[in-house]
């Protein structure tokens, strides 16, 4: 599973890849997560608002912060 | 489900309490500082901490009730929801649909780059966005709660319209003179791969949560501006002679306007941290028109945003966006300060 925080550096981007690799670790799932910074690479994913969240290349999440809770399980329901 | 009836069980509650606690706030504020603290009325200190102990709780419930309620309203909208009422709107229509959607479609300053280039994309003309980018920052629920807490209905509803005009007309002008050459190149080249899905409809329940956690977010954030602002305008409340300021910003003199507006540019605050020192201006005899412009000049532009800004537009754009919002402030300015008397 390939898991990508979109977000140009604003406090709730950092704070969504912190909750993101929180929630995989406790899933104990095999994905990587990364960040995209560059506005232009965002872009592509049509969301008009950081931070988003894209599950294997499907924007799941734009503009919210949510809980560990709330994530893994949109990420469990997602695999 | 017995979670969900909670949640709306819980509003009913809490609203009457909220009624009955700001309808006697001024009563509970003087016991604090008559009775319990024993001061002595008159005393430039005991008015200071009158003004304080008044106005920090009225400040605070006001803020809490209306981003409540803001929070439960902007659920039903969304940058991408407006995108779409934009889209194919003729040019004036345009501007004053984008004015009244920024009011109300959850914004922050942060998500300004790729809400521009969203709407851009979407064939929405530079005009129209840049009303939206003007009205969005400029007139929030936070400054018109304290607008209204602090000055009342009227001065809040000038506010709003007034705003309102500069977000609209500024958004036409900016349009009308053709600007496109000075986006940035590589906005247009920029295509969207995939379309974000339909978003789920919400319960009541789910919309008071996500107006709770809003005002978590909100207060959590301004709740110490607030407090500075009130503070140093409790301060001012209680040792500054009246009048102090009606010299150098008062009705008299023509440039007070544009000068307020030249000192608000660099300084950077929200809405929270302004009015309450706004509200002291007023107070020590300066103008509405000028304290107003103030106010527009300090949220609405600000360094912070431009240097975001720059991202996307070349510096010429900027400049010009820049000229023709404070040109608008001027002249909201100088038409309060000269035809209206409150």
């Amino acid at each position: 599973m390939e898991i990508k925080v979109l977000g140009t550096g604003c406090a709730k981007c950092k704070s969504l890849e912190k909750v993101t690799r929180k929630a995989v670790d406790e899933l104990k799932l095999d994905a990587t997560v990364t960040k995209v910074e560059d506005i232009q690479k965002i872009m592509e994913y049509a969301v008009m608002r950081t931070p988003a969240l894209v599950i294997d290349e499907k924007v799941v999440l734009s503009g919210q912060l949510p809980k560990v809770a709330e994530l893994k399980e949109l990420i469990s329901n997602h695999s | 489900m017995s979670k969900i009836k909670n949640n709306i069980v819980l509003v009913l509650i809490l609203i009457p309490i909220w009624i009955i606690l700001y309808k006697y706030l001024q009563e509970i504020s003087d016991f604090i500082v008559f009775r319990l603290f024993q001061m002595t009325p008159e005393k430039h200190m005991t008015e200071t901490l009158r003004f304080f102990i008044y106005e920090v709780p009225k400040v605070l419930m006001l803020l809490v009730l209306i981003i409540f309620v803001v929070g439960i309203v902007r659920t039903y909208f969304s940058p991408e929801k407006t995108r779409k009422a934009l889209e194919g709107k003729s040019l004036f229509t345009g501007n004053v649909m984008a004015s009244l959607l920024g009011i109300v479609t959850p914004f922050c300053s942060c998500s300004a780059i790729p809400l521009f280039l969203g709407f851009v994309e979407a064939g929405i003309p530079l005009g129209v966005t840049f009303s939206f980018l003007i009205a969005a920052p400029m007139i929030n629920e936070v400054a018109l709660i304290l607008l209204i807490g602090l000055f009342g209905w009227k001065v809040a509803v000038i506010y709003v319209l007034t705003g309102l005009s500069i977000a609209i007309f500024a958004g036409f002008i900016l349009e009308k003179l053709k600007l496109t050459r000075y986006v940035a190149d590589w906005v247009y080249k920029t295509h969207a791969k995939q379309n974000l899905e339909q978003e789920e409809a919400l319960s009541i329940s789910q919309r008071i949560s996500a107006g709770g956690e809003v005002v978590r977010e909100i207060v959590g954030k301004i709740w110490i501006y607030i407090l500075l602002g009130i503070a140093v305008g409790a301060g001012a409340h209680g040792f500054v002679p009246d009048e102090y300021l009606a010299g150098a910003l008062g009705n008299q003199n023509w440039y007070s306007v544009p000068l307020a507006i030249l000192v608000g540019i660099p300084l950077y605050s929200n809405a929270a941290g302004i009015i309450p020192i706004v509200s002291v201006l007023i107070e020590k005899g300066v103008t509405l028109g000028t304290a107003l412009a103030f106010m527009m000049s300090v949220i609405g532009l600000s360094l912070p945003e431009i240097i975001i800004l720059k991202k996307v537009l070349k510096w010429q754009l900027i400049g010009i966006f820049v000229g023709v919002v404070a040109f608008g402030i001027v002249i909201v300015g100088l038409i309060f300060n000269y035809l209206v008397f409150i």
